[in-house]
């Protein structure tokens, strides 16, 4: 769209105003890890269409980076974040970063949540040598060396949801997804397990992001009678589909739908009338009750109020920092290729449970829930994969997924 | 053909989102030649008044609608007195001023209610729909139809019925003759902002009915919001109607048969195409102070 290129290039124009209200610079100077000092950079979108997800994953990490601190730091020294706005545009993520790595210079790099901003940092990080933290679940299919995935892929979150609503003997599938490279690779992997084990997809739709006037498309679902809705909308637009959705008079009884970016954030948005019953696949719930996660919760409640809920991508955000620090503990060094080599096999006693790196792809093992959104806003856990699943992000070992990589 | 019937009451209820959306900006863009991008932030004011009011009382939701009014109203006559009168006659200027106003506002509310989406609780009355004849109709998209109707009704009525509606509509044929009439032409310009940034409050409160409360709202309908105006004829009250009716009807089948990206596309050729044989819109106002 028009509008959007010229109201990204306005923006532009006007960033340096925005950014003395939109974000918190660091004094500069100095390298990395000088003196009794650890810079890192935390990159993520505080303004735009993005900063409503995006700012509070930036919120967790730096509650990790306090903690870290508050325990004596990494290798002695006290860890600084260096906080820059991607500002929900892809170019302006790129320029960060290498804005990080070359003049800040940042030990490493957390950030990004789309994949578009993921794909425009990545030749940055590769190019630099410089090591960034991804924290968000994605569409796999991806594995650079430069880049550490704390976030589910496709095997982690997409392929479990699959089996239980396979399990749970869902025939007839239809697929709803904002218009972007996410959805339609989740959707492509969808397509090959649907082929491979007899379900039906009965229609496949996209809608631009920020769209909201789902009517229409709602329209189609209740004209195609599906089992169940796979929903890879991203943003704001979940809000509008799930109020239009309940105005139909479609009810999760009937045609349950199963979402992949809707969190404890998003529901509070969404309305949890409007969205209750229905059934979103993640990692991590804010009722996952291991004793990692009450501390997580506790802390972050008290830093930030009492009404703030934790998400996936927030816990993954949370986790990328303290596996970071443990594999610069181990390192003994913030040097990156040292740092990945240490990385492979670090274990922490995460919120979700148990998480490790895996050497061979820099993803974690993660456990796979499907969880039940409740009529108070939270989400209640009703199928767990039995332990963490190792990550595959190009699915190998799924012989359906033959064609897609 | 259940849902291509479907489709009609569909087409009608975006239509009313159009027209809600777009009749402040009928007034400030139309009638006074100001592209106000900040009229989506105006909607957003009205979608928070809501969210503020919502549980102080059981009917807070109507309440919202009248006080997002004074809300939105008074922001845009704050906007109109402090800084647009001093760029009228450069619409250019006024653009990249309203553009920042936006920019502005929109972190204003990120600042003050948080960047994550709001919810706003529908009033129990509006919640479900109607079966009607095979075709199901929600409520609150009946409730977005009536509330469109009573504005346009309003509006046409103010400005036949009323000495200052007659007065505004003086103003915009001809600024000077009216001036030399002694209308008080710059009160006449202050109020006209006052009612156009008073319905994009009122259309925010309807908003939150289907749509997500946050700091971007205002940007996910500015757009279509000039569309209509633009395709209506500029300061035409019923080439507004006309093309919120006609887009939302294109909007509706086009999105059936192909899907919602599509469907944008083709609407955006449909309006490009009409305004290659139409430049001036539907319905052109005769006279001569328009830009």
């Amino acid at each position: 769209m028009r509008s959007r290129t010229f109201s990204r290039g306005l923006l532009a124009l006007l960033l340096p105003a925005l950014l003395t209200t939109a974000c918190v610079e660091e004094p500069g100077g100095g390298a990395g890890a000088s003196g009794d000092e650890i810079k890192v950079g935390i990159l993520h979108s505080l303004s735009g269409t993005m900063a409503i997800s995006e700012v509070t994953v930036r919120d967790a990490e730096l509650l990790a980076i306090e903690e870290i601190n508050a325990k004596g730091g990494v290798l002695g020294k006290k860890v600084v974040p260096v906080t820059e706005d991607g500002a929900s545009d892809w170019p302006t993520f790129a320029e960060k970063a290498q804005k990080l790595i070359s003049q800040d210079k940042v030990a490493t790099v957390f950030g990004g949540w789309t994949s578009a901003s993921r794909k425009a940092m990545l030749p940055v990080f590769e190019r630099n040598k410089a090591l960034l933290w991804y924290p968000v679940q994605y569409e796999g299919l991806e594995s650079s060396p430069y880049i550490f995935y704390t976030g589910a892929t496709t095997n982690q979150q997409i392929v479990p949801a699959l089996d239980y609503l396979a399990a749970q003997g869902k025939k007839k599938m239809f697929l709803v997804g904002s218009d972007y490279v996410f959805p339609r690779t989740a959707n492509k992997i969808i397509k090959a397990y649907a082929a491979a084990k007899g379900i039906e997809i009965l229609g496949e739709e996209y809608t631009p992001l920020g769209h909201t006037e789902y009517s229409t498309l709602v329209n189609k679902i209740a004209d195609a009678k599906p089992d169940a809705v796979f929903n890879t909308l991203n943003g704001d637009s979940n809000v509008a589909f799930f109020k239009q959705l309940r105005g139909s008079g479609i009810t999760p009884q009937t045609t349950p739908v199963v979402s992949v970016s809707v969190a404890e954030e998003e529901v509070k948005g969404i309305g949890p009338e409007n969205v209750a019953g229905h059934l979103v696949a993640w990692n991590y719930y804010q009722t996952t009750t291991t004793p990692a996660n009450d501390a997580f919760v506790k802390a972050f409640k008290a830093k930030y109020g009492a009404d703030k809920v934790t998400s996936d991508p927030m816990e993954a955000g949370y986790n990328a920092v303290h596996l970071w620090a443990a594999a610069v503990a181990k390192a003994g060094t913030t040097e990156v290729e040292a740092v990945k080599k240490a990385a492979g096999g670090i274990t922490i006693d995460a919120p979700e449970g148990t998480t490790t790196i895996d050497g061979d792809n820099q993803h974690v093992a993660k456990t796979a829930r499907i969880g039940l959104v409740q009529a108070d806003g939270q989400i209640k856990e009703v199928w767990s994969s039995p332990g963490p699943i190792k990550p595959d992000p190009y699915l190998k070992g799924y012989d359906w997924a033959g064609g897609l990589s | 053909m259940g849902a291509l019937v479907n489709q009609l009451p569909i087409g009608l209820s975006i239509a009313a989102v159009l027209l809600l959306i777009a009749l402040g900006l009928t007034f400030t863009f139309g009638q006074m030649g100001v592209i106000n991008m900040a009229h989506g932030e105006f909607i957003m004011a009205g979608a928070y008044t809501a969210y503020l009011l919502q549980g102080l009382t059981s009917q807070s939701f109507l309440i919202a609608l009248p006080v997002a009014f004074a809300v939105a109203g008074l922001m845009g006559l704050l906007l109109e007195w402090s800084l647009i009168r001093r760029f009228y006659g450069r619409p250019l200027d006024t653009l990249l001023l309203t553009w920042g106003v936006s920019l502005v506002l929109q972190q204003l509310a990120r600042d003050v209610f948080g960047a994550p989406n709001v919810q706003v609780t529908a009033p129990g009355w509006l919640v479900g729909g109607v079966d009607l004849l095979g075709v199901r109709l929600p409520y609150n998209r009946m409730f977005i139809v009536v509330l469109a109707v009573v504005c346009v009704v309003g509006v046409w009525l103010y400005l036949t019925r009323l000495p200052a509606g007659r007065r505004m509509r003086a103003v915009v044929q001809d600024r000077e003759l009216a001036a030399y009439s002694g209308i008080a032409t710059g009160r006449v310009d202050r109020f006209t902002f006052l009612l156009g940034s008073g319905l994009a409050g009122v259309a925010g409160v309807a908003l939150t009915l289907v749509g997500p409360v946050g700091p971007g709202l205002g940007t996910f309908y500015i757009v279509d919001a000039f569309l209509v105006v633009v395709a209506g004829g500029l300061g035409q009250l019923r080439g507004a109607v006309l093309a919120a009716v006609a887009l939302g009807f294109l909007n509706s089948y086009l999105e059936f048969w192909t899907d919602a990206s599509l469907a944008k596309v083709l609407v955006f050729v449909a309006i490009i195409a009409f305004l290659q044989v139409r430049p001036q819109g539907m319905f052109v106002l005769k006279g001569r102070a328009l830009v």
